[in-house]
């Protein structure tokens, strides 16, 4: 319950423990414990409809995990058992925050207003829930200059304060999927779950994401879970990967580690030829060698 | 010019489409148009009248060649076209129009064209106003589609006449009393429905109105039944009465100004008394949108899941929203049962509930000055060409179809964000054609 | 005992009424997952369709009973298919793709349109009709005896033949595997050369033949009608559609029978006045406790 820095042997962030979800008789995702951790990025990689938006889904409530255990061990407020909170609970509370796989934003509000919805709870406290808005008292009006300026402050990190008036729906995708990160970030969250970020992005927008989010990681107190495809930013920027196919974790460990792991690759390039796998796994690394020395 | 069109069309195709628009006509026509039902001594029977039948045929025949010759024209022309800019324009006017909207309506009942009818529509269009902005906060802001709504306007209107007739309370005391009861009725039927979406909630919703009303016909000791309630009572101006003859040892509004009476004190009062209310809905509205509330519900009309994954309780946002327009229609409904002095079920059907939901549609969702142009086409147009009577709902509904053809998004959809970060741009008062610089897409 | 049976019987009745139409409904919301709120008109105009083809029939003197009614039948389903056909080219074709209250707002106000339509051309005033079918079995005999009329055998039999071969054509005919495919995923089902559009078209032709169909048998079994009875039939039905899930054919049937037999039941043993109550109520308590019907497949939210 005290702040505190995090000294060692205490508990990471997130925990994971035999997290299991079923639809009807389908396993979307089977007994996967995983860890997560205050200034890392942890990447979960896995082939398509290997459950890792269901991860997620889990994560933020949106769905009721069939079984399974998920704390996240807030640095402030202290643990939170998230399979128990109530969806809308979880970023309100234990101050999880994610973006989406197909971009949700509100189109027909401005960039601005997108950011200030995220702080919604600490405005409507603020507000005196409503009544002293309406009044149009001080303490309110303080507030959301405060808001105002943690918008500002997000807006100039990912490069859209020129266009913070603008309708959001207007904006270019990257600029868009940019935006989305902001938007998690405004409300302030210990843990950033991103859904497939880089997706649909150019590569110099690939760059610049990968360099976002290692300075999110590096500059606030924040762990980051990462699903993504795009294997340069993955090897890139993550510090701990965890694979999943079919539901259930084949593996985890350092970037290095897996690049080199025969299940991970056979699970990504199924019954393909041994002797194929050294050259795509080598254009791989030279690859993220590149995209590293960008860096 | 239809001479060009035609050229880059193939005569025979038109001449095929228009044919077949003809013959469905041709169908449709001949069971409804082409035999009445007439009542005769031994039961109905049936009248013909081909001559309706040759004129609907005929006529869509020709109305189909325009329409396709029409549109190839359109396509021809290369351009902005008009629609797209009514919009942009408005919103650079639309301080200048409120302004001279407000004022037209302040000064309506001292023009020399106001009589008794003309302020009886003023009544009734802002009453409708006052219903549409109230709505507004529902289906405009938070995107709830609310089919119901008539049963809050029921729910104030009786709250009144019961209280105003039991209880021998003032207007002044029940107004906020019938509009705590609608707003609580608000919040009960909103509570377990609205996590519904979108149609589900809609027919929901219908069905409690529809539910309301059957017990407003059937609870007869309470609300004696079909028969309503009359001699509820008028308002008075601060205790003052619109009567002709003052009490014995007091005054009546006319003796108190030394007025000669005329019996349009009291509708030019009641006028007042909805354009304040009206207005106080406006400013209402106009203010909750800027605070933390009112953008919630907008994003909740956005993205219902992008809001609970930031935080916000969906729940108890939709029914801040449902309570608050609820309660606006308890007001107008305590207005409504003030100024006609008689109340029955037969005023809170279906159809006004969709024509309320039609204004703020039509109007444009969630834009306040939308809802007025769309009260002035649907009500105001009908209500003064008396000639349309017989007609009215009937254009009514045509009407409804063709603004949704024409533009789906309501007829001034446009809303300006709450807060900025940037001054406005400042843009060209006037309706030019040009496009501000940077507003992207041509 | 006798009481309840014959409720019985006029609760099927009612409820294959109910389903016919609801069947239009279900069918709609499957492709284009919108409610059709003008079905209930589409009804209306096909029992005044029925209406005007018996007194058609009877001026021109054909009064062979089977031949009359299977000419009604034809007619009423033949026109409204039409009234059908039209609806949907008119208010629903050139806002596809647009937000979804817009098409709602445009079906709201064909509704309207269609209503006051008739009541302009037919006039206001309620048409009655002498009884067509009189006549029944007398099931059991007592204080109060059990009939079971040959309107209300008509009106059952028809229903599950209607069904029959209706639930054929879905299964077996190429129409019904592209209307079954676009109930699915519209783009694929363009994709893989599908006419979407004449598919929508067609779906919304047979909901208003089965519409009809009910609109007749109505006409028949109460022998009065009014250019106003589209609305409450048409929520009823909706709830049928709702109750037995939405989308699916059988549930539209069982929730049609089950709110037939819940209103007459209800009618009989408790208020008649609060009869429609019981229906919005149904509708109400199931979209809140289980918005998927009972024959209907759970949907999983996507996010």
């Amino acid at each position: 319950m005290n702040p505190r820095s995090e000294p060692l042997g205490s508990p990471p962030l997130l925990q994971v423990e035999h997290l299991t979800m079923r639809f009807g008789g389908l396993v979307a995702i089977g007994d996967v414990s995983f860890e997560a951790a205050n200034h890392k990025i942890t990447a979960i990689i896995g082939p398509n409809g290997a459950g890792k938006t269901t991860v997620f889904n889990c994560l933020t409530g949106f769905y009721k995990p069939s079984e399974g255990r998920l704390t996240l061990n807030h640095p402030r407020k202290g643990p939170f058992l998230l399979e128990r909170m109530e969806g809308f609970t979880i970023p309100q509370k234990a101050d999880v925050a994610r973006t989406f796989q197909n971009v949700r934003l509100f189109p027909a509000m401005s960039v601005l207003e997108n950011l200030i919805i995220a702080q919604h709870n600490v405005l409507m406290r603020a507000s005196g829930y409503t009544l002293w808005g309406l009044l149009g008292l001080k303490r309110f009006r303080q507030a959301e200059a405060e808001a105002v300026d943690l918008c500002r402050y997000w807006l100039d990190r990912v490069g859209l304060l020129p266009r913070a008036d603008d309708d959001a729906g207007n904006l270019a995708y990257g600029d868009q999927r940019r935006l989305e990160i902001a938007r998690a970030m405004c409300i302030r969250p210990v843990l950033l779950c991103l859904d497939e970020p880089a997706a649909g992005l150019n590569p110099r927008e690939s760059a610049e994401l990968n360099q976002l989010l290692l300075s999110i990681r590096d500059e606030h107190e924040i762990g980051i879970l990462l699903i993504e495809h795009d294997m340069s930013v993955v090897m890139g920027i993550s510090d701990y990967i965890v694979v999943l196919d079919y539901g259930r974790k084949i593996a985890e460990g350092v970037p290095a580690a897996i690049r080199n792991d025969p299940t991970v690759i056979k699970a990504y390039l199924g019954e393909a030829e041994e002797d194929e796998l050294p050259e795509e796994v080598a254009a791989d690394l030279a690859r993220d060698r590149a995209a590293q020395a960008q860096v | 010019m239809a001479e060009t069109a035609a050229k880059g069309l193939d005569p025979v195709a038109i001449l095929k489409e228009a044919g077949l628009a003809a013959f469905v006509a041709l169908m449709l026509a001949v069971p409804l148009a082409g035999l009445e039902t007439v009542s005769a001594p031994g039961g109905l029977t049936i009248n013909t009248r081909w001559d309706w039948v040759a004129i609907a045929v005929g006529s869509v025949f020709v109305g189909r060649l325009l329409l396709i010759l029409w549109r190839e024209q359109g396509r021809r022309r290369s351009g902005p076209r008009l629609d797209l800019d009514i919009g942009e324009n408005l919103r650079t006017a639309m301080p200048v129009l409120a302004a001279a909207g407000i004022a037209f309506a302040v000064v309506l009942p001292f023009l020399p064209f106001a009589d008794r009818r003309v302020l009886d529509i003023g009544i009734l269009v802002m009453t409708y106003i006052m219903l549409g902005w109230g709505l507004n906060i529902v289906v405009g802001l938070a995107g709830l589609l609310d089919l119901g709504y008539v049963a809050f306007y029921a729910v104030g209107a009786y709250s009144y006449a019961l209280l105003a007739i039991h209880f021998d309370l003032s207007f002044w005391v029940c107004l906020p009393l019938a509009g705590a009861l609608a707003a609580l009725f608000g919040y009960l039927l909103g509570f377990p429905v609205l996590r519904l979406r979108g149609d589900y909630l809609a027919i929901v919703t219908l069905g409690f109105g529809e539910i309301i009303r059957i017990i407003l016909i059937n609870w007869y000791d309470l609300t004696r039944g079909p028969d309503g309630i009359s001699g509820i009572p008028r308002p008075t101006f601060f205790g003052l009465d619109f009567a002709r003859s003052p009490p014995p040892d007091g005054h009546t509004f006319h003796t108190f100004f030394g007025l000669d009476f005329s019996p349009l004190h009291r509708i030019i009062f009641l006028y007042y008394l909805i354009l304040v209310l009206a207005l106080i809905t406006n400013a209402f509205t106009l203010r909750i949108r800027r605070l933390p509330v009112g953008r919630a519900w907008e994003a909740l009309r956005e993205d219902e899941i992008a809001c609970r994954s930031l935080g916000i309780n969906p729940r108890n946002t939709k029914l801040t929203a449902f309570t608050l327009g609820a309660m606006f229609a308890g007001f107008a409904g305590s207005f409504f049962a003030t100024r006609q002095g008689f109340i029955s079920p037969e005023s809170f059907t279906f159809i006004e509930s969709a024509i309320i939901v039609a204004i703020v549609v039509l109007g444009g969702m969630g834009s306040q000055i939308g809802v007025v142009v769309a009260t002035l086409v649907l009500i105001a147009g009908p209500e003064l060409i008396r000639e349309l009577q017989e007609f009215r709902m009937l254009a009514f509904g045509g009407l409804m179809v063709m603004i949704m053809i024409w533009r789906p998004r309501g007829l001034l959809a446009f809303r300006d964000p709450t807060v900025r970060l940037h001054p406005a741009p400042r843009r060209r008062l006037g309706f030019g054609r040009r496009k501000p610089a940077g507003s992207g897409a041509p | 005992m006798e009481y309840f049976l014959q409720q019985l019987i006029n609760g099927l009745t009612l409820g294959a009424i109910y389903g016919l139409i609801a069947i239009g409904y279900t069918m709609v919301y499957g492709i284009i997952g919108m409610i059709n709120f003008a079905h209930g008109e589409i009804y209306m105009i096909g029992a005044f369709i029925a209406l005007i083809a018996f007194l058609v029939l009877g001026i021109l003197g054909i009064t062979w009973l089977p031949l009359a009614l299977l000419l009604v039948l034809l007619a009423a389903m033949v026109f409204t298919a039409f009234y059908g056909w039209t609806l949907e080219r008119i208010a629903y074709r050139p806002l596809r793709g647009s937000p979804r209250l817009a098409a709602l707002i445009s079906a709201i106000g064909m509704s309207i349109f269609l209503q006051n339509y008739v009541q302009l051309l037919q006039g206001a005033r309620v048409k009655p009709l002498q009884p067509v079918i009189p006549g029944g079995v007398v099931l059991m005999e007592g204080a109060i005896s059990v009939r079971f009329n040959y309107i209300q055998m008509m009106i059952i039999a028809t229903t599950v033949v209607l069904m029959a071969i209706f639930s054929l054509i879905i299964a077996k005919t190429a129409m019904g595997r592209a209307q079954r495919a676009c109930q699915q995923d519209q783009t694929m089902s363009a994709l893989v050369g599908i006419n979407v559009d004449r598919t929508i078209s067609m779906t919304f032709v047979i909901g208003a033949t089965l519409a009809a169909v009910a609109g007749m048998m109505v006409t028949l079994y109460y022998g009065v009608i009014d250019f106003f009875i589209g609305f409450l039939a048409g929520i009823k039905a909706f709830t049928a559609a709702v109750v037995g899930g939405i989308g699916s054919l059988p549930g539209a049937m069982l929730g049609g029978l089950l709110i037939g037999l819940i209103e007459v039941f209800w009618s009989a043993y408790f208020t008649i006045e609060y009869k429609d109550v019981a229906a919005f109520s149904i509708l109400i308590l199931v979209l809140m406790f289980r918005p998927t019907g009972l024959l209907g497949k759970p949907e999983i939210e996507k996010v």
